[in-house]
């Protein structure tokens, strides 16, 4: 059997899982008591203008009927018009989305480098009592939420050793040269890095406390695997060969051990992703994330379905691409 | 080896003990909340607002941990937020196990189009993003208790969905279970007899790690002010409360967090314990 048909199945339940999405959050939304319409009317608004607003934004049809108006629109790329913010969801999305991704990127870095400290560390030191230390670090690491982590370090490093920000994206005193909303990656490219620095004690609080459960799923798998990969016969013959601990563990066992990893990194990257909602709201990040929390407060229909229709967009890219890469990189899988 | 064994078998008891000891505590807690409360939990005093915690200087006598910017004593407040903690986490835990264990069981055994089924709801679910799909639940049916329940019930099925059918599936292919079918089983008779007991531990260490999961959506969810009422205490409406004051009063935030964090770290190494004790492979 080659690939392609696998592929096609796996974009076909792609497909079939973002309409359920679709469907689910159309349903959910409409049932919310209290008139979205009514936010919107200036003091002494007549019936009327109740009934022109109503139908501008299509609450006056059927359900069926507002929904096949709505899926075509979306597909077609137009999420309609936010009630609260009066412009186009699509625009308000795309503005705050890179904001979040850069966030879960820098996280998801912070994740894999501690991740990997922890694992070569606790495989350098077998059997000492340090590694029953490291052990229980990750134990406890990965028992409790971002949630938590976010609060503590806010309380550490926030207020009682006030070392980073922990609020806001950029400092706002500071002037923009910006074009896109990649501040970060832009300030890169124009080697603006006084501005790269504040962007990133900005981040740094919000990214870690989404990286510490994340660092220590990832030391604690790698860390069973490189276990596994030490007793194989080709490290012992490269320790013979007189290589030191550190080349045996870093190039000639790693290697080897961190395919499962990296199948894990991609599925609990949707999940750091999804923790970025409250982690925002708790940081006041200008991401995404705090903006579906003011949506749904304002109850703005059409910018709630349209950030959730592009938060489960990104959790099943993700998850594809991971599948296709594990297929790829897997040559027991590309030959099945 | 034996020795080996031993170690962790001692370490093991520790941590049961530690973690359970602490759950015990706080459900004496709970049962006792109005009795040994030093203050009236809902009671204001403007004047006493933001009061330090004891050892600081301008602390009042009787509010041990301070009190909040409306002056309502921290520890009181902690102390009754442990009942609907609690509450929460039992409830809400055991129903979310209930409902997703059940699934999984009958996906992971059955397979067919039930586990079709099961599973492209699973990968529906799995595209939410958790934390905004229970505030947008709690929008939309209203807060309150059972809201608060239903939501976490709505978003953790998956959890125990998908590890139950997983475990299902291994079970299922076991050489027990075939012999149990030639001897003439029936097919649920099998499920409940021969395949749930083994997949029991799992899902009791998944029951205890939901119920830390539970408290910590319902601080969430208060943290953004939609859980019970605005009044009533709630660790996770001190701890949204102790945010927006945390530099004119770090107590309100810090007591509340602490507690929060024993007890979400306790129900899941209660959870790892027991599941490691009576594992047969260690045991």
């Amino acid at each position: 059997m080659s690939l392609f048909p696998t592929i096609f199945l796996r974009l076909l339940t792609t497909l079939i899982t973002l309409f359920g999405v679709a469907v689910i959050i159309f349903v959910i939304i409409r049932v919310v008591p209290g008139n979205p319409i009514a936010m919107m009317l200036p003091p002494g608004a007549t019936d009327a203008d109740i009934q022109r607003l109503q139908a501008l934004y299509g609450f006056d049809k059927s359900i069926l009927e507002q929904f096949l108006i709505w899926i075509s629109d979306v597909v077609r790329g137009d999420f309609g018009t936010s009630i609260s913010l009066r412009q186009p969801v699509l625009n308000l999305v795309l503005e705050r989305l890179p904001a979040t991704l850069e966030l879960s990127i820098i996280a998801l870095i912070l994740a894999v480098a501690i991740g990997l400290t922890l694992a070569i560390t606790g495989t350098r030191l077998r059997g000492s009592r340090f590694e029953s230390l490291i052990d229980m670090t990750n134990g406890i690491a990965l028992s409790l939420p971002d949630f938590l982590w976010a609060l503590l370090l806010i309380l550490l490093f926030g207020v009682l050793w006030p070392l980073f920000h922990i609020s806001g994206r950029i400092s706002p005193a500071l002037d923009l040269p910006f074009t896109s909303q990649f501040y970060l990656f832009e300030s890169l490219l124009r080697l603006r890095l006084d501005l790269s620095l504040d962007l990133l004690s900005h981040m740094f609080m919000p990214a870690l406390a989404m990286a510490i459960p994340l660092a220590a799923i990832i030391g604690q798998l790698l860390k069973q695997s490189l276990k596994e990969t030490m007793h194989l016969d080709y490290v012992t013959l490269s320790r013979t060969k007189g290589y030191s601990e550190n080349h045996v563990i870093i190039r000639e066992a790693l290697p080897n051990a961190i395919l499962p990893t990296l199948t894990l990194i991609g599925v609990q990257f949707t999940f750091l992703i999804g923790g970025t909602v409250i982690i925002e709201r708790l940081f006041s990040y200008e991401g995404l994330g705090n903006m579906a929390i003011d949506a749904v407060i304002n109850r703005d229909l059409p910018l709630i379905q349209g950030i959730v229709i592009l938060f489960a967009l990104i959790f099943t890219l993700v998850n594809l691409i991971v599948d296709m890469s594990y297929a790829l990189l897997n040559p027991r899988l590309r030959h099945a | 080896m034996r020795e080996h064994r031993k170690k962790t078998k001692q370490r093991l008891g520790i941590r049961l003990w530690l973690s359970g000891g602490w759950l015990l505590v706080l459900i004496a807690i709970a049962l006792l909340a109005p009795w040994i409360s030093p203050k009236n939990p809902l009671e204001q005093d403007l004047f006493a607002a933001r009061l330090p915690p004891f050892w600081m200087a301008g602390a009042e006598p009787g509010f041990w941990l301070g009190t909040d910017s409306l002056g309502r004593d921290v520890l009181s407040r902690i102390l009754e937020g442990s009942r609907i903690a609690l509450l929460v986490a039992f409830i809400a835990g055991t129903a979310t196990c209930l409902i997703g264990a059940t699934l999984g069981m009958i996906a992971g055994f059955y397979r067919g189009w039930a586990d079709r089924i099961i599973s492209r709801f699973v990968d529906i679910w799995m595209a939410f993003p958790p934390v905004l799909f229970a505030i947008l639940l709690v929008a939309v049916i209203g807060t309150g208790l059972t809201s608060i329940i239903i939501a976490i019930v709505v978003i953790d099925w998956t959890r125990f969905c998908r590890v139950v059918r997983a475990e299902a599936m291994t079970q299922g292919q076991m050489d027990y279970v075939a012999s149990a079918q030639v001897a003439g089983q029936k097919r649920f008779g099998i499920m409940i007899a021969e395949i749930l007991p083994n997949v029991i531990p799992t899902i009791v260490a998944l029951l205890t790690l939901e119920m830390g999961i539970a408290i910590i959506v319902e601080t969430i969810l208060s943290f953004v002010n939609l859980s019970i009422s605005s009044d009533a205490p709630t660790w996770g409406g001190m701890i949204a409360e102790g945010r927006t004051s945390i530099y004119q009063a770090w107590w309100v935030l810090i007591f509340p967090l602490i507690v929060l964090f024993l007890t979400v770290l306790s129900f899941s190494q209660f959870g790892e314990g027991l599941k490691d004790r009576y594992d047969p492979v260690l045991r």
